[in-house]
C-alpha cells in the first residue's frame, strides 16, 4: 500500500522545526509503524540524507521508549497499543499520516520525534519508591496482600512511562503518571508507612515541573497504552488532600526541572 | 595464563558464608571516598547501583536510553525463580541448584549456581518489600507457578510483566539513591572504552548521545552490567539498542570472553513476516503449559490448521518426549521445531513456523480460564498477526533470545582485569550452555543486590588506588582511539546502510552459528564474516555528524563490534567439538538426534583473550569440576 | 545531576493552594457550594407556578432573614471568586505547559462538556451578572418597569421579551453542560472515585444537570407560551 508521511523534522532544540512530506510506495500491511519508519530511513540514508530520529528500544510495547502523535492521536488510532506494535493494516491505502512529537513544556524536544522525558524520572526520584534498603526485607509472606489489592496495584504499576498521557492531555498534565505510582505504592501494605510523605513530595515535584493541571476529562487514560484507569488520579488527589491536612513536616523540597544536556567537552 | 575462579574451599552449602567472612571490609567512613562506575541500568546495573549507593559509595550509573527504566530487563515476561517452597511441593535450595546445573548441561560452575539458589530466597523478600506487585492468592499469600518445564512451582510472577515490575522496583531503589545524592544517573550516554591504568580498571570513556561529547569518568572500580549480545543475530527478542560494545571494549582491554558460542534460542516467538522485520516478539514460555505444539504429518500441507484432522497432525514433542512433552527445555524445543521445518513440514507463508494450539485447553478449561491465564499474550499475538488465537492455533518459531556466554568472571564476579566486575547477562557465570526459564531475572538481581556489594568492598579494601586524573597519558590515548574510530565511521561515506550490513551479518550468524552448527559451516561463516567486515569498513554510510544526536553513528559503532564478536563466536563454536545445551554441533549427536556432550574433553569454560588486530584470539580453559551433581545425559523422554 | 532546592518554610494552606491539586479541591468545594445554591434557587423559582402570592411571599421571607441572606451571598461571592481565580491560574499554567501546539489533535475520549468548561464557565458568569442586574438590582429591565418586591411581575414581564428568554435558555443550557462534567469531576478532584461508582456518578451527573436545565427553562418557556402570565 501507499502512504504519505508528513513528519516533523527538527535538528536541535534551538532550531525551528518543520513538517516534511515523504511518499512511501511499498508499505506492507504487516509492518509495524516503526518498521515503516525504518524502511523510510533506509531510503533516506542511501540518498545521503539524515534519517528521521525517533526513540525506540524493546519494540514489544513495554519499555516506553517509543511514542509520537499520528494524526493527532498519541500512539495512533489503536487503543492500548504503542507505535512499535501498531501495524500498518490499520491505515488505508493512500492515507496521509501526520507524525509529530509529544509536545509539552516539560518534554523539551531533542531532535525530530525525540523529546526529553527526564521530568518523569524526577517525579519518581522525589518519592516514587518504598524506602527499603537491600537486606532489610522480611519474608515475602509477612505482609499478606489480598488479591484484589494486588491486582489494583498491578493495574497502576503497569505504567511504562512513555508520556502519552501528557501528550494527549490538552493541559499537558502528568496526573495519570504521578497518580499511577502513588496508587501502586500507596495501596500496598508495604507502602503504607510512607503514603502521606510520598503523596506530598511527588505532587510537589509534579507541580515543580512545567506540567499543566488535570481537568478530569480522561484523554490520558484513553491514550494510555496500558489503559491505566483514571481512578489513580482520584487516589492521588485523596492522598494529597489527606496528607496536606495531617502531615506535620514542612513543605517537600523539590528538584530543579530538566536542564539542557550538558555539553562539557573533555 | 591460568584462571583462578577463587571458589571457596569446603562444603558448597557454606561457601558463600565463608567467602563473605573472608572478605575485607571498607570502613564506613571511607566508603564515600570510593567512586564506582556502573554501566547499564537493567536489573543487575540498577540493583547494584542502588545497593552500593545505600552502602555509601559514590556511584555513577550510565545508560544509553533516556531513562534507566527502559533497560531491556523490562521485557522479561514469565517470572523469577526462588527456592521458597511456599507450595510445599518438594522445592529446596538444593533442588533449584541441581536443576540449574543440569539445565545448563554441566557447563557452569557449581559454586556460583549454589550461591544463586541460596540468594534466590532473599531476592523475593527484597522485591516484595519494594512493592513489586507479585501475583497473590485470594488469601494474600504469594502465588507460584511451574515454568519452563520445572517439576515444582517455584516461579513468582507479576502477570506477564514480571521483568517490568522487578526492574521498576530496582529503578525506584536507584532513584531513591539519586535523591539521596549517592548515585549520579547519567542517561543517554554510551560507554565506548575502558581505561586500564597499571593493570587496574580505573574508568571509562563515554559519549553523550545528545551532544556527541566524549567524557572521561575515573573511578576506583568499574562494574559492567550491560546485558547480552543477542543482537549480533540482527533478528532477536532483544531490544534494538542492546549491544556488546561495553563488553567488547573491555575484552579488547584485556578481559577474557567466555563461551561466546553459548546462545539461547527461545522456542516460542512470533515468526518473521517480511524482509523489513526489525525484531522478533517473544511469546512467554508459560504458553507451553497449556498449548500443544504440532505440525502436519505431510510435507507442504497447505490446508488451514482447523481443517487438518487430528490423525494427520504430528504432536512431535509429545511423541518424542512422552514424559516432558511440550515442556522440554528451550534448547530441545527449539531444535525440534527447526528439524520439522527443515523436513518441509513448517507452517505459515514462509514455512518457518509450527502451531501452538490451545483448542484442547479451551475445551477442557473453558475460554474464560485461558483468557485469565494468557489474555494479555493472546491480545499481543492478535495485535501483531491479526489472527485470533482463541480460534486459530498460534504460529510460533524459535528466535534468538539470551546469551549465556559473556565476559569471564571469578566467584567474586571480577573479570581478568582487576577492578572490572561484570554482572547479569553480560557475564558468563551461572547458566552454562543453556539457561532455564525464569532464571535470568534471578541472576541479574542476585549479582546486583547481594553479591557485588560484598565483592567490590573486598576489592576496594585490599587494593591501593593511585590518584589518576584526566591528564594521565593512558586516558589521552584511550580518548584518542575512541575519537579516531568515530571519525573513521563518519568519513567512509560509502553506499550501504548500517542496517543492511547488520542484517546480512545476522543472517550468517543465524545460519551457521544458530540452532545447529557444523565445523564446515563455521569455517565458511568465519570467512564470510571477514569479507563482509572488510566491506563494512569500505562501504558503510553514516550520515550526519558526530556532534549531535546521530542514531546511525550509534548503530555503526555497535555493528562494528558485532562483526568482531561474530567471528569469535564462530571460532568458539568450531573449537568446541561436542554438543551441549544451546550449542548443537550436528557432528555430535546421539542416534536419535539428541545433543551428545563430551565431558572427557570439553568440561571446561572456554575463555578467549584478545591478542591484537589480525591475531587469532588466545584460548584459556577453566576446568569445571562437579562434586555434587554428576554429569549425566540430560533426558526428557 | 539535579540540584535540590529546599523551599522556604511555608504555611500549609499556602502550599496547598499553590499546588494544582489543591486548587482543584478548592474548585470542587466551591463548585459544590454553587451547585447547592443552583438547587435552592431553582426550588424557590419553581414556586412561580403556584401563583404570585406564593413566590412573592417567599421573596419577602428571604428579605426578613437579611443577615442570613447576606452570609449566604458573601459565601457565594467568595466561592465564585475562588472558583474563578483557581480556574484562571490553572488555565494559564496549562497554556504555558504546551507552548507549541499540535498541528492536529483529536479528542478520543473526553466529553464535549468537559472540553468546553473553559468557556461554558465565563458565559454562565456573564449571564449571572446580567441576571442579577435584571432581577435583583433591576438596572436592566427592558420593555417593562421593575417593581421592587413583586418578583412575579418582574419575572413574567422580563421573560416576555423573547431575547431575554433566549439568552436565559442558552446560558442555562451551558450551565447544564458545566454541571454535567463538574458534578462528576468534583468527586474526582477530592479523591472519591471507585470504578463501580464512576459510571453511576457520571450518569447521575447527566441526569441532575438535565433536570436542572429543564427546571429552569420551564419558567421562560411557560411565560412565552402564556402558561404563566
Amino acid at each position: 500500500m501507499k502512504l504519505k508521511l508528513k513528519i516533523w523534522r527538527q535538528n536541535t532544540r534551538k532550531e525551528p522545526g518543520t513538517f516534511i512530506s515523504y511518499t512511501m510506495d511499498n508499505v506492507d500491511p504487516e509492518m509495524s509503524m516503526l518498521e515503516c519508519l525504518d524502511v523510510l530511513n533506509e531510503t533516506l540514508t542511501e540518498k545521503g540524507q539524515e534519517p528521521v530520529a525517533f526513540e525506540h528500544d524493546c519494540r514489544e510495547g513495554i519499555c516506553g521508549s517509543c511514542g509520537f502523535m499520528i494524526n493527532g492521536v498519541a500512539h495512533g488510532p489503536e487503543r492500548a497499543t504503542t507505535v512499535c506494535q501498531l501495524t500498518m493494516r490499520h491505515f488505508k491505502d493512500g492515507q496521509e499520516l501526520v507524525i509529530e512529537p509529544w509536545r509539552a513544556a516539560a518534554f523539551p524536544s531533542i531532535k525530530d520525534l525525540i523529546v526529553d522525558r527526564r521530568a518523569f524520572d524526577h517525579i519518581i526520584e522525589s518519592g516514587g519508591y518504598i524506602s527499603v534498603s537491600t537486606g532489610q526485607a522480611p519474608d515475602g509472606n509477612t505482609h499478606l496482600v489480598g488479591k484484589e489489592i494486588a491486582d489494583r496495584a498491578m493495574d497502576a504499576a503497569a505504567c511504562i512511562g512513555c508520556g502519552a498521557c501528557v501528550a494527549a492531555c490538552p493541559n499537558a498534565s502528568a496526573a495519570l503518571f504521578t497518580g499511577a505510582k502513588i496508587t501502586h505504592l500507596g495501596i500496598l501494605p508495604q507502602g503504607k508507612p510512607e503514603r502521606d510523605r510520598r503523596a506530598l513530595s511527588m505532587v510537589a515535584q509534579m507541580n515543580a515541573e512545567p506540567f499543566g493541571s488535570c481537568t478530569n476529562i480522561g484523554e490520558c487514560t484513553a491514550a494510555c497504552p496500558k489503559e491505566i484507569p483514571l481512578e489513580v488520579i482520584a487516589t492521588m488527589n485523596r492522598d494529597y488532600l489527606y496528607a496536606s491536612c495531617s502531615k506535620r513536616e514542612d513543605a517537600a523540597a523539590t528538584i530543579a526541572p530538566v536542564a539542557e544536556y550538558s555539553a562539557n567537552r573533555r | 595464563m591460568t584462571l583462578d575462579a577463587r571458589i571457596p574451599s569446603g562444603p558448597i552449602e557454606q561457601a558463600w558464608d565463608k567467602a563473605r567472612f573472608d572478605m575485607k571490609l571498607v570502613n564506613p567512613a571511607n566508603k564515600r571516598k570510593h567512586s564506582l562506575i556502573v554501566v547499564g541500568s537493567g536489573l543487575a546495573g540498577a540493583s547494584a547501583s542502588a545497593s552500593l549507593g545505600e552502602l555509601g559509595y559514590k556511584v555513577k550509573c550510565f545508560c544509553f536510553q533516556d531513562s534507566p527504566r527502559r533497560a531491556h530487563s523490562i521485557a522479561a515476561q514469565g517470572g523469577i525463580n526462588a527456592a521458597k517452597n511456599y507450595p510445599n511441593d518438594g522445592e529446596s535450595i538444593y533442588r533449584l541448584f541441581y536443576d540449574t546445573v543440569k539445565g545448563g548441561d554441566f557447563r557452569a560452575r557449581e559454586a556460583n549456581i549454589y550461591r544463586l539458589a541460596q540468594i534466590s530466597v532473599q531476592i523475593i523478600d527484597q522485591c516484595v518489600a519494594q512493592g513489586v506487585p507479585f501475583a497473590r492468592e485470594y488469601g494474600g499469600a504469594l502465588a507460584n507457578r511451574s515454568f519452563g518445564g520445572a517439576q515444582v512451582s517455584r516461579t513468582f510472577y507479576a502477570r506477564g510483566q514480571t521483568g517490568q515490575q522487578l526492574l521498576l522496583g530496582a529503578y525506584q531503589a536507584l532513584e531513591r539513591q539519586v535523591h539521596a545524592g549517592t548515585v549520579t544517573m547519567i542517561p543517554r550516554t554510551e560507554m565506548l572504552d575502558l581505561i586500564v591504568i597499571d593493570g587496574q580498571a580505573r574508568g571509562i570513556v563515554a559519549r553523550n548521545l545528545v551532544t556527541g561529547d566524549l567524557s572521561v569518568h575515573i573511578a576506583d572500580a568499574v562494574i559492567l552490567a550491560s546485558g547480552g549480545y543477542g543482537n549480533v543475530y540482527y533478528l532477536s527478542t532483544n531490544a534494538k539498542g542492546s549491544n556488546v560494545t561495553a563488553s567488547w571494549r573491555a575484552y579488547k582491554r584485556g578481559a577474557l570472553f567466555a563461551n561466546p558460542c553459548f546462545t539461547q534460542i527461545h522456542p516460542t516467538c512470533i515468526p518473521v513476516s517480511g524482509d523489513y522485520q526489525s525484531k522478533l516478539t517473544l511469546m512467554s514460555e508459560s504458553l507451553r503449559n497449556d498449548g500443544r505444539i504440532w505440525v502436519p504429518k505431510t510435507k507442504g500441507d497447505q490446508r488451514s490448521p482447523n481443517e487438518i484432522p487430528e490423525d494427520e497432525r504430528d504432536y512431535y514433542l509429545e511423541r518424542r518426549y512422552p514424559s516432558f512433552g511440550n515442556l522440554v527445555p528451550r534448547d530441545v524445543a527449539s531444535r525440534n521445531a527447526k528439524a520439522v521445518c527443515d523436513e518441509g513440514r513448517g507452517v505459515g507463508k514462509t514455512g518457518l513456523g509450527v502451531y501452538l494450539d490451545f483448542s484442547d485447553a479451551i475445551n477442557r478449561l473453558g475460554e474464560k480460564t485461558i483468557r485469565e491465564r494468557y489474555g494479555n499474550l493472546f491480545d499481543m499475538y492478535q495485535r501483531i498477526t491479526d489472527e485470533n488465537p482463541y480460534k486459530v492455533p498460534m504460529r510460533i518459531y524459535p528466535a534468538m533470545h539470551y546469551t549465556m556466554g559473556g565476559l569471564w568472571v571469578d566467584y567474586q564476579l571480577q573479570s581478568t582485569v582487576p577492578g572490572l566486575f561484570v554482572l547479569g547477562e553480560a557475564n558468563f557465570s551461572d547458566h552454562g550452555a543453556n539457561r532455564l526459564g525464569a532464571s535470568a531475572l534471578m541472576q541479574g538481581l542476585s549479582d546486583g543486590y547481594f553479591v557485588i556489594p560484598y565483592t567490590v568492598g573486598n576489592y576496594l579494601a585490599t587494593n591501593k588506588f593511585k590518584k589518576v586524573d584526566e591528564l594521565h597519558s593512558e586516558v589521552h590515548s584511550v580518548v584518542a582511539s575512541v575519537q579516531q574510530k568515530t571519525d573513521k565511521l563518519l568519513s567512509i561515506r560509502g553506499k550501504r546502510t548500517v542496517d543492511s550490513f547488520h542484517r546480512e551479518l545476522g543472517k550468517i550468524v543465524w545460519d551457521y552459528c544458530g540452532m545447529a552448527r557444523t565445523a564446515e559451516g563455521l569455517e565458511s561463516a568465519i570467512q564470510q564474516i571477514r569479507t563482509l567486515r572488510e566491506e563494512f569498513w569500505q562501504n558503510v554510510t553514516v550520515p550526519g555528524s558526530g556532534y549531535d544526536l546521530n542514531q546511525s553513528l550509534e548503530k555503526a559503532g555497535r555493528v562494528a563490534d558485532f562483526f568482531e564478536l561474530a567471528e569469535l563466536m564462530c571460532i568458539d563454536a568450531r573449537e568446541r567439538n561436542e554438543s551441549c545445551g544451546g550449542h548443537f554441533r550436528e557432528e555430535y549427536q546421539t542416534p536419535d538426534g539428541e545433543a551428545k556432550r563430551d565431558d572427557e574433553h570439553y568440561s571446561y569454560v572456554a575463555a578467549w583473550g584478545y591478542r591484537g588486530p589480525g591475531s587469532p584470539p588466545e584460548l584459556t580453559k577453566e576446568p569445571l569440576e562437579f562434586h555434587y551433581v554428576h554429569p549425566s545425559q540430560r533426558s526428557y523422554k | 545531576m539535579s540540584a535540590t532546592a529546599v523551599g522556604p518554610r511555608q504555611n500549609r494552606a499556602v502550599t496547598f493552594w499553590q499546588s494544582t491539586n489543591g486548587k482543584k479541591v478548592v474548585m470542587a468545594v466551591t463548585g459544590a457550594m454553587m451547585f447547592l445554591f443552583v438547587i435552592g434557587h431553582l426550588l424557590g423559582n419553581l414556586q412561580v407556578f403556584e401563583g404570585p402570592a406564593k413566590i412573592n411571599g417567599y421573596s419577602h421571607f428571604l428579605h426578613t432573614i437579611g443577615e442570613v441572606l447576606w452570609i449566604v451571598r458573601i459565601t457565594l461571592i467568595v466561592a465564585i471568586i475562588l472558583h474563578i481565580t483557581a480556574t484562571v491560574q490553572l488555565a494559564l499554567r496549562s497554556k504555558k505547559a504546551r507552548p507549541i501546539g499540535y498541528s492536529r489533535k483529536e479528542a478520543i475520549n473526553s466529553s464535549y462538556a468537559s472540553r468546553t468548561m473553559y468557556w461554558s464557565g465565563p458565559i454562565v458568569l456573564a449571564f449571572i451578572i446580567f441576571h442579577l442586574l435584571q432581577f435583583t438590582a433591576g438596572y436592566i429591565h427592558p420593555e417593562a418597569a421593575f417593581v421592587e418586591g413583586d418578583v412575579y411581575h418582574n419575572l413574567v414581564s422580563g421573560f416576555s421579551v423573547w431575547w431575554v428568554s433566549a439568552w436565559y435558555i442558552f446560558a442555562i443550557t451551558l450551565l447544564g453542560f458545566h454541571l454535567r462534567h463538574g458534578l462528576w469531576s468534583m468527586f474526582q478532584s477530592v479523591g472519591l472515585a471507585h470504578p463501580r461508582h464512576t459510571l453511576v456518578l457520571k450518569n447521575l451527573a447527566l441526569l441532575i444537570a438535565t433536570l436542572i436545565v429543564l427546571g429552569y427553562i420551564s419558567i421562560p418557556i411557560s411565560v412565552l407560551l402564556g402558561i404563566v402570565k
